[in-house]
């Protein structure tokens, strides 16, 4: 009998065995957490955003505010409608619009636009913004989100891709307050 | 019977579990533990095979994909028979299974049932209280309409809050940059797979304990536990005063856990199955997403709190309430267990409840939000618009068209955002009125640039008129001065 400090071959191997199966299983986590991880990977350097159409500017009279739907640039095949997204197009004058996400900038209900009042009102804790997506009242503690925009050829377009969030305004490329309150 | 019993032997021969199962079924517990106060573990309990049976049940028909899911569950309500049964079992037994749950956790801490030795019995509790929230959440997922859908874009404006990590964890929380396929295929994983496969590893490690630690004894004023003798103490009252748990104590959670289950099934058959409300299509915006039943007191919460306390209290608050939760019973391991000799365990029980109680009425009427359809669906009632001028009623005009009926109450319908405004001109004089219009303040937005001076002029001539018949309006004693009348 080998005494309690010198190593066994069995108990070599036992440990052999372990240190085995902790290598295999770190090479297969690295894979595992590859996967998990990857829709977080794979948005890096805001790898979500496209440029998307919301076709003729032309339909978006002057100094109104309509609502536009787009399709999000990266689709599933299990998406189904939850893909079509709806935004707030402000054509303030000429070629200069203001585009917002229809989410609250407090927890991403979508607010509603008012034309007669000249607000938009959210139905979920009470946010209201100004026309130019300046908050008005409530608990959002910014102004509306909004999209980069480009008009070519008679049609607009913004760069969309990712639902903003009051953490994460920016991943989205979204301007941090709207330019004037 | 021979047969029987020939073959019950063969079997556990094999198995060896009758012996086990015997002594678990006999072991003694204090006579004074066969109370109707004990049968809430063994009810959630049931619930939750009942959860178990019928998830399955509706899983062979639900399909969890985006583009599908809402189909599946209109399908379940109307096409497959007894579908909506079943959905209606599986919902109320979501309801039900967290009550059940947050009474017994009350029972216990009333009972003083977390002191030694039973610590981890409470802790192994608690992250069994978290997973049940934890379905419940997902479940309303599971149900893809528009409230789970807006549902899902406020948990993840929450979780975006985070600092440095939040736009990572609301990626992987949706499994991609919006809410859509990828997002209810995880929470379907996590609804069907992961949480449950943890709540039953749970579940079985919680009734071992308290098989192997014994019932907690009913708690008698005076009687305190001490690290160093209660275990002698509780094995000689199960010896002096103890019965076999089957059948002295056993027949009330019977008896219960078949009630339950027949409250289930009765608010399934009367009430019907939840929803679903309308398709998830992130284009219909006309919607106002309400979460169930048991996160309204987190809405109300997130609507009353000032906006610059609201992200430190949504992600310190949680972490605070389930550390301490986690360590109560090593603050207060021995001691006085009786209800009656701790009355700031009482009072916290009672704070708690009223807090969640008031904020949960708040949440079915919502008083902070607008109401969207007020002006145009609430006239204004008539007996304000008696003996009027023209220009007032054409402020009644401009007061309904510019929408401020959507967050001010005028006799007793229209938005609560605001005060009502049955008797503004006792509170404010003409000027105030002005100011305040234009202006806005308090919670109120600036109609400056939204009304034309004769609007406004007209808006508050109206404003002017609403004061009660025998009161006179406010009026600026030093204004007749100034304008040198």
């Amino acid at each position: 009998m080998p005494s309690d400090t010198s190593l066994s071959r069995r108990g070599l191997f036992t440990k052999l065995a372990a240190l085995f199966n902790g290598l295999v299983a770190a090479a297969i986590a690295v894979p595992i957490g590859g996967f998990l991880l990857s829709s977080i990977t794979r948005g890096r350097g805001n790898g979500y955003l496209k440029w998307v159409s919301l076709g003729p500017a032309a339909q978006f009279p002057e100094g109104e505010t309509r609502l536009a739907t787009f399709r999000n640039p990266l689709v599933m095949p299990a998406d189904g409608k939850t893909v079509d997204t709806a935004c707030w197009v402000r054509r303030v004058e000429g070629n200069q619009f203001q585009v917002f996400a229809v989410n609250c900038a407090h927890l991403g209900c979508p607010v509603r636009w008012f034309p007669q009042s000249g607000l938009f009102m959210c139905p979920c804790h009470g946010g209201v913004y100004y026309r130019d997506g300046s908050r008005a009242s409530g608990p959002p503690e910014r102004g509306l989100f909004e999209y980069q925009y480009k008009v070519e050829n008679g049609l607009i377009a913004i760069q969309a891709g990712e639902m903003p969030t009051p953490g994460a305004p920016s991943a989205s490329l979204i301007r941090e307050a709207p330019p004037c309150a | 019977m021979r047969l029987i019993s020939r073959i019950g032997q063969w079997f556990d021969q094999r198995l060896q579990l009758a012996a086990p199962v015997r002594e678990a079924a006999e072991h003694r517990v204090p006579r004074n533990t066969a109370s109707w106060w004990y049968v809430f573990g063994s009810a959630a309990l049931t619930v939750f095979c009942l959860q178990l049976v019928t998830g399955i049940l509706l899983a062979l028909t639900y399909v969890p994909s985006a583009a599908e899911a809402w189909s599946s569950l209109q399908a379940l309500n109307h096409d497959i028979t007894l579908g909506w049964f079943i959905r209606a079992l599986h919902g109320w037994g979501s309801n039900f299974m967290v009550a059940i749950v947050l009474i017994h956790m009350v029972q216990v801490f009333l009972f003083g049932a977390y002191k030694f030795p039973r610590e981890l019995t409470w802790i192994i509790g608690v992250f069994l209280l978290l997973m049940t929230l934890g379905m419940a959440f997902t479940g309303q997922v599971m149900r893809f309409d528009q409230d789970a859908y807006w549902g899902l874009g406020i948990g993840a404006s929450m979780a975006s809050r985070v600092p440095f990590a939040g736009p990572a964890i609301v990626r992987l929380m949706l499994g991609g940059p919006i809410i859509a396929g990828a997002t209810l295929s995880r929470f379907f994983a996590l609804h069907v797979f992961v949480i449950p496969g943890l709540l039953i590893g749970f579940v079985c490690l919680h009734v071992l304990m308290v098989f192997k630690l014994g019932i907690n004894e009913w708690p008698m004023p005076g009687r305190i536990v001490k690290r160093s003798t209660y275990l002698n103490e509780y094995h000689e009252q199960t010896k002096t005063d103890g019965a076999p748990f089957v059948p002295y104590a056993i027949w009330k959670d019977m008896f219960f856990a078949a009630f339950i289950l027949l409250a289930v099934a009765a608010c399934a058959l009367w009430f019907g199955p939840f929803g679903p409300s309308g398709r998830p299509d992130p284009t219909v915006i006309q919607t106002v997403p309400k979460p169930d039943y048991f996160f309204l007191w987190l809405y109300a919460l997130l609507s009353l709190l000032p906006a610059s306390m609201e992200t430190p209290v949504l992600l310190i608050g949680p972490v605070l309430a389930i550390l301490g939760l986690l360590l109560l019973p090593f603050l207060s391991g021995e001691g006085e267990k009786s209800w009656k000799r701790r009355p700031i365990a009482v009072l916290t029980v009672m704070l708690i409840a009223v807090t969640l109680g008031t904020f949960t009425h708040l949440a079915e009427y919502t008083p902070w939000s607008p109401e969207m359809n007020a002006w145009s669906g609430d006239p204004v009632p008539a007996t304000f618009l008696r003996r009027t001028t023209a220009l007032e009623r054409q402020g009644a005009i401009v007061f309904q068209v510019k929408q401020c009926r959507n967050c001010h109450a005028l006799g007793g319908s229209g938005g609560q955002r605001g005060p009502a405004l049955d008797r503004v001109a006792v509170r404010l004089t003409q000027d105030q009125l002005i100011r305040q219009v234009i202006q806005g303040g308090g919670n109120m937005p600036a109609y400056g640039k939204n009304l034309s001076p004769p609007e406004t002029t007209a808006l508050v001539a109206f404003l002017e008129t609403l004061h009660p018949a025998g009161q006179a309006p406010a009026r600026d004693a030093a204004r007749a001065f100034a304008l040198g009348q």
